[in-house]
């Protein structure tokens, strides 16, 4: 039955995974677009699911990340060198920002880091918006070209949602690996009770650093993705309301799931598309939704399959349970 | 020097504005671990009520009347009815998200119904100078302040001198031994959603002639609301008070001397610097550790 349940899933992951590849190809541009922001913000919010659902953490701060990880790559490549470079610089940039903004929170409680996020979502938004200099100000970086792959051209929207996807991909495997790995373990314990990790001999302090340093690096990739997607970055996108919504977009498909951010994200970047035919009304209309799926299943939607699957579990086990007792009863 | 003091009257007044909506905050979260992040958009919502009351022919006294009503019943019972009742067995985090997703439902709103464009308001206190010390002020930054510094004292009142100000407080420091000792808990936790939203209301009336009314206004205000009452000390009301204030001053002072680019990033820092220094805040106790 193990086998046969294993199976299945295998099989979802497979046709999910083909209809990502081969349902593109019939799209327009525009579709493309919206499917690349959603890989895209997908990589941003699995960073912020990595520090919030794994370890605990409440970042504000994580568009502010996507942000550094953007122009990172847009200055880069105006430079005239590769987009991997800007990756490179992007990554290492963000997780030592992020390591140097955990410090003064864990000095105090934990509520302490969304505090300090939210104040460096808004300082970060200034040096975008005031440092003409490197950024550019209020007028933005345009022009910003697509990276050439193996020789392959990625200009054209059908290619460059392949780099997206893939990116996607190798990101999920990553993630994968590490909360598979004793940090992730560890990661777990520090959400779960701090105090008996750090009697176990876990570095709590270390690691709640290393789960934010990481995740923010995670936005910085998403940032590097976003700049050559959308060819034109300006401040305004990075200020605080990304980070909430990446913060919804973890909440909403259910933080601390591994495929939660898939959910989550699909959900804010392309329910207000498909709610587009009902005009000025679609952000009420996701708002209301948000916050009914809230108060229906505050851990989100996996956290509605979850409790679907634990009920049926305990029914399994407890029917299990019953004929084993009445087998053990002597015959009258 | 006489700039200074210009700056400091116009900052007290802004600052007055962020200590009601702050002080509200800290209620919600002390009688109901509620982080509203809605403040901001609770405080924009009822000029546009007043409006709207004004547009049906409502004369202005009756529409502030009216408005300060129907955001006690959408933004104090309706709110803790129908968003905070519901999510707040479920902790912190989620009700948090479910008032960001609030205050995205609230913009909109305002933005679809009534215009997406900025309204003006008329001011309660009539334009014009007044002579202090023989220095020409603003009529309206003595006013607002005048009514601002009426609502705390008010409250303030409330809260320390009459027998519900202190079943409250009771209620606030131990909802349990509260209930064992006979207080309406329940009735109490509404009673603070209602000064809530009363404290909006009043913001409302007294920022909206200034900054107009506008759908997206209340971005900026309940940031700054959030930092005073962190600032301030996250579980005391009079910190919320003087979080406010020193906000308010801060950031006016920012504008003035550091520049007016960066004058956001004043009241940022000062926050970062607090939570380094002193994480309870200037007033507040430290929270007793929870294992």
């Amino acid at each position: 039955m193990n086998f046969l349940k294993r199976y299945w899933r295998v099989a979802l992951g497979m046709v999910v995974i083909a209809a990502l590849i081969i349902a593109p190809m019939y799209l327009n541009r525009y579709g493309l677009f919206i499917l690349s922001q959603w890989a895209v913000m997908t990589i941003a919010a699995m960073g912020l699911n990595l520090t919030l659902g794994y370890a605990g953490q409440v970042s504000l701060a994580q568009g502010a990340f996507v942000g550094i990880g953007a122009y990172a790559a847009a200055i880069i490549t105006a430079n005239g060198l590769p987009l991997i470079a800007g990756l490179g610089v992007a990554i290492v940039l963000c997780f030592a920002i992020g390591w140097i903004l955990g410090y003064p929170a864990l000095r105090v409680q934990h509520h302490y880091l969304a505090f300090v996020t939210l104040a460096f979502s808004t300082l970060a938004f200034l040096v975008f918006r005031n440092e003409s200099w490197l950024t550019n100000g209020i007028y933005g970086i345009s022009n910003i070209p697509r990276p050439t792959i193996l020789g392959y051209p990625t200009n054209r929207p059908l290619p460059f949602y392949y780099v997206c996807l893939g990116s996607l991909a190798l990101v999920s495997l990553a993630t994968w690996w590490l909360i598979r790995s004793p940090w992730g373990r560890a990661f777990v314990a520090l959400r779960e009770n701090p105090v008996r990790a750090l009697s176990l001999g876990i570095d709590t302090r270390r690691y709640t650093l290393m789960a934010f340093a990481i995740g923010s690096a995670l936005g910085g990739v998403a940032g590097t993705l976003y700049a050559p997607l959308t060819q034109y970055i300006d401040p305004v996108p990075f200020n605080l309301s990304l980070s909430l919504d990446l913060l919804m977009m973890v909440i909403v498909g259910g933080s601390g799931f591994f495929f939660g951010p898939f959910l989550g994200a699909m959900i804010a970047v392309l329910l207000p598309e498909w709610l587009r035919f009902t005009q000025g009304y679609y952000l009420m209309i996701y708002a209301v939704a948000v916050i009914l799926l809230l108060i229906y299943s505050p851990s989100g939607i996996l956290g509605i399959l979850d409790r679907y699957l634990t009920e049926r579990r305990t029914k399994a086990a407890s029917a299990l349970r019953a004929v084993a007792k009445s087998g053990l009863e002597p015959a009258p | 020097m006489s700039n200074l003091l210009d700056l400091l009257i116009a900052g007290l007044a802004t600052g007055a504005i962020y200590a009601i909506v702050a002080v509200g905050f800290t209620l919600l979260w002390q009688t109901s671990q509620t982080i509203n992040f809605a403040q901001g958009e609770f405080v924009m919502l009822p000029a546009f009520l007043m409006l709207a009351a004004m547009h049906a022919g409502a004369p202005f006294w009756l529409a502030i009347i009216l408005g300060m009503l129907l955001s006690m019943l959408l933004l104090g019972l309706g709110f803790k009815m129908l968003l905070v009742d519901p999510m707040l067995r479920h902790g912190v985090l989620p009700l948090a998200i479910a008032t960001m997703a609030l205050a995205i439902g609230l913009k909109e709103a305002v933005k679809q119904f009534f215009s997406a464009e900025a309204s003006p308001f008329p001011s309660i206190v009539p334009a014009g100078d007044i002579s202090i010390l023989g220095r020409q002020v603003a009529l309206q930054s003595v006013g607002v302040l005048a009514l601002a510094i009426a609502a705390v004292a008010g409250l303030t009142a409330l809260l320390n001198r009459t027998s519900i100000g202190h079943q409250m407080q009771a209620t606030a420091q131990n909802p349990t031994v509260a209930r064992i000792i006979g207080i309406p808990v329940e009735r109490m936790i509404l009673l603070t959603f209602l000064i809530n939203a009363f404290l909006v209301a009043l913001a409302s009336l007294l920022i909206t002639p200034i900054y107009l009314a506008k759908f997206s206004s209340g971005e900026v205000l309940g940031q700054a609301a959030f930092i005073a009452a962190i600032v301030g000390g996250f579980n005391q009301v009079r910190g919320a008070i003087a979080g406010g204030l020193l906000i308010g001053v801060v950031d006016n002072l920012a504008a003035a001397y550091v520049s007016t680019q960066y004058r956001a990033a004043v009241p940022m820092v000062l926050l970062i610097l607090i939570i380094l220094l002193r994480p309870q805040g200037l007033l507040g106790r430290a929270e007793e550790r929870t294992v």
